[in-house]
This record gives structure tokens, sequence and C-alpha cells, in this order.
């Protein structure tokens, strides 16, 4: 083998990871981010070339900064949910010594196998005002009126927490599988109580999978436009929900294109942040 | 106070894992400061034994006491006891450092003593300058040595080492052998070795525990284990032994005349009969470095059974060669050093045994 093919051999074996993610990623994205400089003109029509109006109107009205930030404290009070619910199932299947572990897990991903909207939707028969709460409520004698539970923020959280919280489980649940059970066993040998051991040894070795699905519940809620739809009320919408509402709606695809992108930029940014903050590539070398 | 001559002591211990019984009654008394191994195949129970001494597994019925002190209900994390893993199990996300200090946290020592005390440990197994350094940057050897210096540090009662040298090369494994004797002997701690290995066993340990099936076999010093085998489990499992089905006839003084089918009769001290009672069939051990292979012409001593055999493989060692002879309908193992040539392939010699050499050990029951 000469020098040359030695050298882009792993460039061969990378391309049909590459082709496809040029393919459906990189080339899509791009058609949007030409997109986004078009024109609306107003009869409807895009008219195409450099026009920077689209960015300056997204970026100058405070409406659509507000529905971000909302989104990204939504996205964050989520992951925070999903973090600390997520956690104990996970530990508790990672130390069982059950030999139902694997049907546990098969329990866990079952959410999966029913469609994301009959999930969310199901919501609607607990939560609305002659769900099955507030009936039960009702009829324990603790309420007179039945509770407004849907329609706001809580409920939104609330759907998407039920939506992530698989992900969030089952990574932690990998990183926690992966620690070495002698550790545990050298920690409590030193004089580490169980719950010291748990602290030094347990949690720090599973923060990479705390990090990576923390990182995945936080994206996927900061785009989500299903639930808010659903379970919110009209002052409870998100940012994807704006893309929605102005490509399928308005059928204005340059304006859409615009949130599209400046939602792609916000969100890989805070990536690369969380990356630096949190170092998963550092944690990653602790098994490697 | 007296200070307990016993360090550990097992009294009774059973463990059961369901209807399985991995240790069946056993007792045991280590001295303070000796290099007890546990020795035997795998699963004989010796892992499990050390694990219930550690506080990993709690015994099923007995009683540990450690320094006169049972612990049998007390705690893992209290008993003060120094663990080494086969894999090292050093903290991957703490550097050696912290690693070392991990257990110096937990007990009642000055934060400005604990620099001194875990450079000390690194000092005593030769890493004086790797603590800031995390546990994936050194070499196998240089991690158990790191997980010796954790375990050590916190001065335990007693230092327990489930297989540490297995996961190390074979070279790697010698130099290690040596260092923790050498370490173990320098500061008197009392330590239960678990190996496999019987010549890691031989070369280590101030006592041999050998076990099989969840029951000690035999106790003894490395010499007395090795020479003086009670039993055929014991003579197989250390070194090289061949094992002969034999009658044992009417004592004579001090001599025991033992008849081998096939062979003859070799006349035994006494003191090498010992493990047999009055029974009438035993085994015959033959160490194979005791069975002598000599040219036809070789003067045979006064007490000593000459046998002709036939070499049918010859495993030439270097300083020495390993022989596989026939004799009779029996195949033999004998290891020799080589005088001048080793014996050929095909050669007919006379095989040598010596009473003195043999042991008697009770009847193999299958």
């Amino acid at each position: 083998m000469t020098e040359r093919t030695a050298r882009l051999r792993p460039w061969y074996l990378l391309s049909p990871a590459l082709a496809t993610i040029t393919f459906l990623l990189v080339i899509p994205t791009c058609f949007i981010l030409v997109y986004s400089f078009w024109l609306r003109t107003a009869t409807g029509a895009d008219q195409a070339g450099f026009y920077l109006s689209n960015w300056k109107e997204v970026l100058s009205d405070p409406f659509y900064r507000d529905i971000l930030f909302s989104t990204l404290r939504i996205a964050a009070i989520t992951t925070v949910i999903c973090a600390l619910t997520g956690y104990l199932p996970a530990y508790f299947i990672a130390m069982s010594e059950s030999r139902h572990k694997s049907l546990m897990l098969l329990l866990v991903m079952l959410p999966f196998w029913i469609s994301y909207i009959i999930r969310t939707m199901s919501w609607i028969n607990i939560l609305g005002t002659t769900g099955a709460l507030n009936t039960l409520l009702i009829d324990l004698g603790i309420i007179d009126q039945p509770l407004s539970l849907l329609y706001n923020e809580p409920a939104v959280i609330l759907g998407l927490v039920n939506f992530l919280l698989p992900f969030m489980v089952l990574n932690v649940y990998v990183s926690l599988e992966a620690i070495d059970r002698n550790l545990l066993d050298a920690s409590r040998s030193l004089g580490a109580s169980e719950l010291q051991s748990f602290r030094e040894v347990t949690l720090p070795l599973s923060l990479p999978g705390l990090a990576a699905g923390g990182l995945l519940c936080f994206v996927l809620s900061a785009g989500t436009y299903i639930t808010p739809v659903i379970l919110g009320g009209p002052r409870n919408a998100m940012f994807a929900n704006l893309v929605f509402e102005a490509i399928i709606t308005q059928l204005n695809w340059p304006l859409g294109s615009v949130l599209s992108i400046l939602l792609l930029i916000v969100l890989g940014a805070i990536v690369i942040l969380y990356n630096r903050l949190v170092g998963i590539g550092q944690f990653a070398k602790t098994f490697g | 106070m007296t200070t307990p001559t016993h360090s550990v002591e097992l009294s009774g211990i059973v463990k059961r894992f369901g209807d399985f019984t991995a240790v069946e009654r056993m007792d045991l008394s280590i001295e303070e400061g000796s290099f007890v191994t546990l020795l035997g195949p795998s699963g004989c129970g010796k892992t499990t034994t050390l694990r219930m001494i550690a506080g990993l597994l709690d015994p099923s019925e007995g009683d540990i006491r450690i320094r006169g002190r049972s612990v049998t209900a007390i705690p893992i994390h209290k008993r003060n006891l120094g663990l080494v893993f086969q894999n090292y199990a050093l903290f991957p996300h703490k550097t050696i450092y912290d690693n070392v200090a991990f257990g110096l946290k937990y007990r009642d020592i000055p934060k400005s003593e604990i620099a001194g005390k875990v450079q000390r440990a690194l000092d005593l197994v030769q890493l004086p300058d790797v603590g800031s350094r995390h546990p994936r940057q050194l070499s196998g050897g240089q991690q158990q040595r790191i997980a010796l210096a954790r375990a050590i540090v916190i001065e335990p009662d007693v230092l327990l080492l489930d297989e540490p040298l297995s996961a190390l090369d074979a070279n790697l494994r010698e130099d290690m052998r040596v260092e923790l004797k050498r370490i173990q002997a320098q500061l008197g701690i009392t330590t239960i070795f678990v190996t496999h290995d019987q010549s890691e066993a031989l070369a280590m340990s101030d006592t041999i525990v050998v076990m099989s099936n969840g029951h000690v076999e035999q106790v003894g010093g490395p010499e007395d284990v090795y020479v003086n085998p009670t039993s055929a489990f014991v003579a197989r499992f250390l070194g090289n032994s061949n094992l002969l089905p034999a009658r044992v006839g009417a004592r004579e003084g001090d001599v025991v005349p033992v008849t081998v089918d096939g062979f003859g009769t070799i006349r035994l001290p006494a003191s090498r009969c010992t493990a047999v009672g009055q029974s009438d069939r035993a085994t015959l051990v033959v160490r194979s470095e005791n069975l002598r292979l000599a040219g036809d012409d070789a003067p045979v001593p006064g007490d000593a059974l000459a046998l002709p055999a036939d070499v049918t493989t010859v495993d030439y060692q270097g300083q020495a060669a390993r022989y596989f002879v026939r004799i009779g309908d029996k195949t033999l193992q004998a290891v020799n050093a080589i005088e001048m040539h080793p014996h050929r392939q095909g050669a007919r010699v006379k095989a040598i045994i010596r009473g003195r050499d043999c042991t008697l050990v009770p009847e193999e029951r299958h």
C-alpha cells in the first residue's frame, strides 16, 4: 500500500457516513440558510436574493427574543427535572442483582412503543377538567371545583419530562453499569460509608451519562413543538412553534428559515459551551 | 492489655449461596505479622473466604475475629482492612495522590499529616513522583503498586490481597512478588493472599492454606505442604507428582513396607506415612523430581526400588528435562537435571524411587 492510499483510507471508510450527513443534513441546512436571505413580497411570492430584512426583524423584535428565552428556560427546567427523577430508576436498575434487569430496561423503553402524540394527548384525560385527577379529587371531597391543570407551562414541562425521561434513564444507566464494582468495594474498605462511596465514586463516574442525557433532554425539549401545541395555552408557544407557524401556516419560508437557523445557532453555541464546562470529552477519557 | 497473638481467627465459618456451599466449616488462626496464602483452584472457596474477612460477604454461620474483636456484625468500612484487587480498582477520576489519600480522609488524621503519609506510601512502593498523574497514565504494574500504597497507607490491621499479581505479565509478576514480600516484611503487616498460583504461594508465604471444594485440605509452611502433602489433592496441586495406588504392609519398627501394584515393595520411613492411619490401601506420592532416571549400569541405593523404564517423551527445558516414562502399564513423569545429555526418546533406562523421597497419603476416592 502506498503512503497516499494509506493516508486516504480513513476517508474511504468514512465516506458512507459523510455522504449521508452531507445529503441529509448539510445540504438541506444550506438551503434553509439561503432561504433566510430571500424576501417575501407583499403578493406572497418569494423573491430570491440577499436581503437582511428578515434577520433584522427577528433580531430586533422582543417577541422572538422572549419566546427564545422562555423556550430555553422550559428546556432547562425539563432537563433538571429529568436528571433528578431519572437518576434514581437508573441507579436502581444498574445496581440491581435481579435476574429481571433486562425486563426493567425494557419497561423503561416501553413508552417509545406508543406514539409520542398519543402519550402527550393522554395527559388531557388525566389533567383535564373532567380528567382522572380532578374527578378523583372531587370524589374525595378535597376540592369543589375542578382545578385548571392544563394549558399552562407546568403542563408543558410535565409532558416534556414524560417524553424525555427514558432518554435520561438509559444514558445514566449505561454509565452506572460501566462502573467497576470493585471500585465501590475498594472505597468501602478504605473507610467510606455507602453514602460517601456514592458521592466520591459512583456519582462522579456516572457524570458522563448524566451529562449526555442532560444534553439530549435539553436539545430535544428546546426543539419540541407538539407538546406546547397539545398541553400549552396560547401564551406557552415555544420557538419551534414559531417556525411551524411561519412556514406551514403563513407559508413564509424566509422568516421560518431565519428562525430555524437562529435556533440552530443558539443550541449549537449552548452545546459547545456545555462541552467546555462539563467536558463530555474529558469524562469519556476516564473510561478509555 | 495483652497483645492477642492471633490477628485473624475464623471459627466454624460457613458460606452458602442457595443450595451451594462455597465454604464448609472453616477454622483458621492467623498469627500477627504473618503472610498467609489461601491457595486452591478456582471455585475452591478461597476468594469467598477473603471476601468474608473483608466484610464484602456475610458468613452464613460462624464468627470472624480480627485482633480479638468479633467483626462479623461490623460493616466493611469500619473493619480497618487494606484490600487489593486483581484489577487494581484505582479510582479513574482521581489523581494518584487522591487515590492514595482516599482512606485517610475517613480517619482522624490532621490534614497536615496526610501529604507526608501519602508521600511515604508512594516512596515505599518506589513510585515517589507520580502523585499528580491519573491511573490510566500508569502501567499495570505501577497501578498495582499504587493500589498497594492506597491499602497500606491507612495502616490496616490486615492486608487482604485478592490475586493481585494475576493481571500482570510473567516477568513483572516475579518482580512484584519480591516487592510485595519486601514491603510486607518491612511493615510486619498481617497479610492474607489469595492465589491459584502455587509458585507465588511457595515463594511468598509463611503459611499456606490449601483449599479445595470449600474446605481446607492442609495448612502448613511452604516446605511442609510441598514435601509432606497430607492428601492426594495437595500432592497433585502443588508441584508435579506421580500418584500410585498402593497397599500398606504392617509396620516394621520405623519402616512401613508399601507395595505398588506391578512395581514391587518400597520401604518408607514411618515419618512419611503419618497421613495414613491403619488403612490397607493408600496412595504413594512420588514427586517427578524424585523419580530419577539413570543408565542401566547405575548403582541403586539400598532403600530404593529400581524399575526398567522406557522414555516415551522428552521435554527439554535447558537445565532440566521433563520425561514421560513407561513402567509396566503406567506412564510416570520425571523431571531430572541434565548432567551431560538428556536421555533420548525410546531409551531404556532405570527408574529409581527412594523410599524416603516418597509420601503416603490416604487413597483418593472418586
